[in-house]
């Protein structure tokens, strides 16, 4: 039981590897993928003297347990939760050392939706295109973790933690999201460009990797017909023909045929990551939004 | 398109092709720096540029370039051997007005050039097809499309990189593998690669 991996033992709702992702390839039809809160899988590789590119597991808001099968320092972030080491409570958002074969348990989320998992030395499952991140679109990478799954970690850095603890965040009371109009916000009625950045949206639990769904007032189309397939861009605001807008995240097709309204600022995304099911969303026009 | 992102409309296929070439030329020149350039139906989107800055200067400066048209090289061609043996291939027909085997003869007998891809990882859209009625997409897609499966759907034809659901015509099968992450190149269909169909024995 030496040997540098750890074996699942409870593997959560949906619990991935992820990096930061394969961007360069979208021209083949390849998401981004990777992290969907860049800063929080960044701040554990951080703490536990990876560096941040190094593969982390993404959970899903009820955790995971994992048994290491040698020595290593593991940091927990993101969504705030509980963590125990053979049920002992220890800090998260701090570099813990857990001994070989002890049961490192991340618990339920207690708020937001993604919990962060660094292991010394990385998962270090083969990469694919230069990534180890799984991608829930096209399926590229590891499949998310199974319970018993054994995954490989890579030679512990050197190098030490140059933080001892983090912050925990606050609950999010709504989601804002600074919207600059997109490629086809001529599309939709000027009555719709306004109802998007005054009225309230909510998270829809059909969210997932691929977009932030959401429920609210449908936006009505100036243009019927259907467009083209065009290249699509992380926080793109596209709209389906049922008019509730989806904000794309990592695992975004690369084209859509669905006209994009709208693109939400890159260091928005990150609180979108965390929103939870429920929660009000505002977009927020910005950078000449029609009649803001 | 949002901060870093600049989504180029032209006029048709053909000129986003052009486009397209002229981007890929520059960005190796140096002259352009873009993470993802993506070719679509009619468009070209570049993502990961420097900033605003950049979008702003590329949006007002591009649209006076001078773009030479595709030059194409009889040599590039990647000859795909197919057996048409697809399901649809009968409603193809029947759509066309031409009895079965024209089908193969027909499709057979066009140079295609991949547009763009999307989908999936090395799923191209490729365009070629001409003096045939474009094929509807099926009423209902199939939930399970194996891989190599060739299809149909409008003015595009694409074959399908792995097992997957689909809802194009399908018209044969290819033994070649489209796309493995593991070979240089993962993608055999990348955008521009010209392709030509080549019919198998039954």
């Amino acid at each position: 039981m030496t040997d540098r991996a750890f074996a699942v033992v409870r593997a959560g709702a949906l619990t991935t590897v992820q990096d930061g992702g394969r961007p360069g390839h979208a021209h083949l039809g390849v998401p981004r993928s990777g992290a969907l809160d860049r800063p929080a899988a960044a701040l554990v590789n951080r703490l536990v003297g990876n560096p941040s590119g190094a593969a982390v597991l993404e959970t899903t808001l009820n955790g995971c347990a994992l048994r290491p099968r040698c020595a290593v320092t593991v940091a927990v972030g993101g969504a705030p939760s509980a963590v125990t080491v053979d049920g002992r409570a220890v800090a998260w958002g701090t570099p813990v050392r857990v001994p070989a074969g002890a049961l490192l348990e991340v618990g339920p989320a207690l708020y937001g939706v993604r919990g962060y998992v660094a292991l010394s030395g990385g998962v270090a499952v083969e990469p694919v295109l230069g990534s180890r991140a799984t991608d829930l679109l096209s399926g590229l990478g590891p499949p998310p973790l199974t319970d018993g799954a054994v995954l490989p970690l890579g030679l512990a850095p050197l190098a030490h933690a140059r933080v001892d603890t983090v912050p925990q965040p606050g609950p999010p009371r709504e989601l804002i999201l600074r919207t600059t109009p997109g490629p086809r916000a001529d599309w939709f009625t000027t009555a719709a460009l306004r109802t998007l950045v005054t009225r309230p949206y909510r998270v829809s639990s059909a969210s997932n990797r691929i977009g932030l769904r959401t429920q609210g007032p449908s936006l009505e189309r100036a243009t019927a017909g259907e467009l083209p397939s065009e290249g699509m861009v992380l926080g793109a605001v596209q709209v389906p023909p049922d008019g509730s807008p989806v904000v794309f995240l990592a695992d975004h097709p690369t084209t859509g045929g669905y006209p994009v309204v709208g693109v939400v600022r890159e260091q928005d995304l990150t609180a979108a990551a965390q929103a939870v099911p429920g929660t009000v969303v505002r977009f927020v026009g910005v950078g000449g939004w029609p009649g803001a | 398109m949002g901060e870093r992102a600049l989504l180029v409309e032209v006029a048709d296929g053909t000129a986003a092709a052009a486009l397209h070439a002229e981007l890929l030329r520059r960005r190796a020149a140096g002259s352009l720096q873009a993470r993802e350039i993506v070719p679509a139906a009619r468009t070209v989107l570049l993502d990961g540029l420097p900033g605003p800055d950049e979008v702003r200067r590329l949006a007002t400066r591009l649209p006076s370039w001078e773009i030479p048209p595709l030059t194409a090289r009889a040599e590039d061609v990647l000859e795909l051997p197919v057996r048409y043996d697809g399901p649809d291939l009968a409603d193809v027909a029947a759509l066309w007005g031409v009895p079965v085997p024209e089908v193969a003869r027909i499709h057979s007998a066009a140079e295609f050039r991949v547009a763009f891809c999307g989908f999936a990882p090395g799923f191209g859209y490729l365009t070629g097809l001409g003096g045939v009625p474009e094929v509807p997409r099926r009423a209902t897609p199939r939930t399970a499309v194996p891989a190599g499966s060739v299809g149909l759907a409008g003015p595009y034809t694409g074959v399908y990189p792995r097992a997957s659901p689909g809802g194009w015509q399908l018209i044969g099968t290819t033994r070649t593998v489209l796309w493995d992450h593991a070979r240089v190149p993962a993608a055999l269909l990348a955008p521009g690669t010209r392709v030509r169909f080549v019919p198998e024995a039954r």
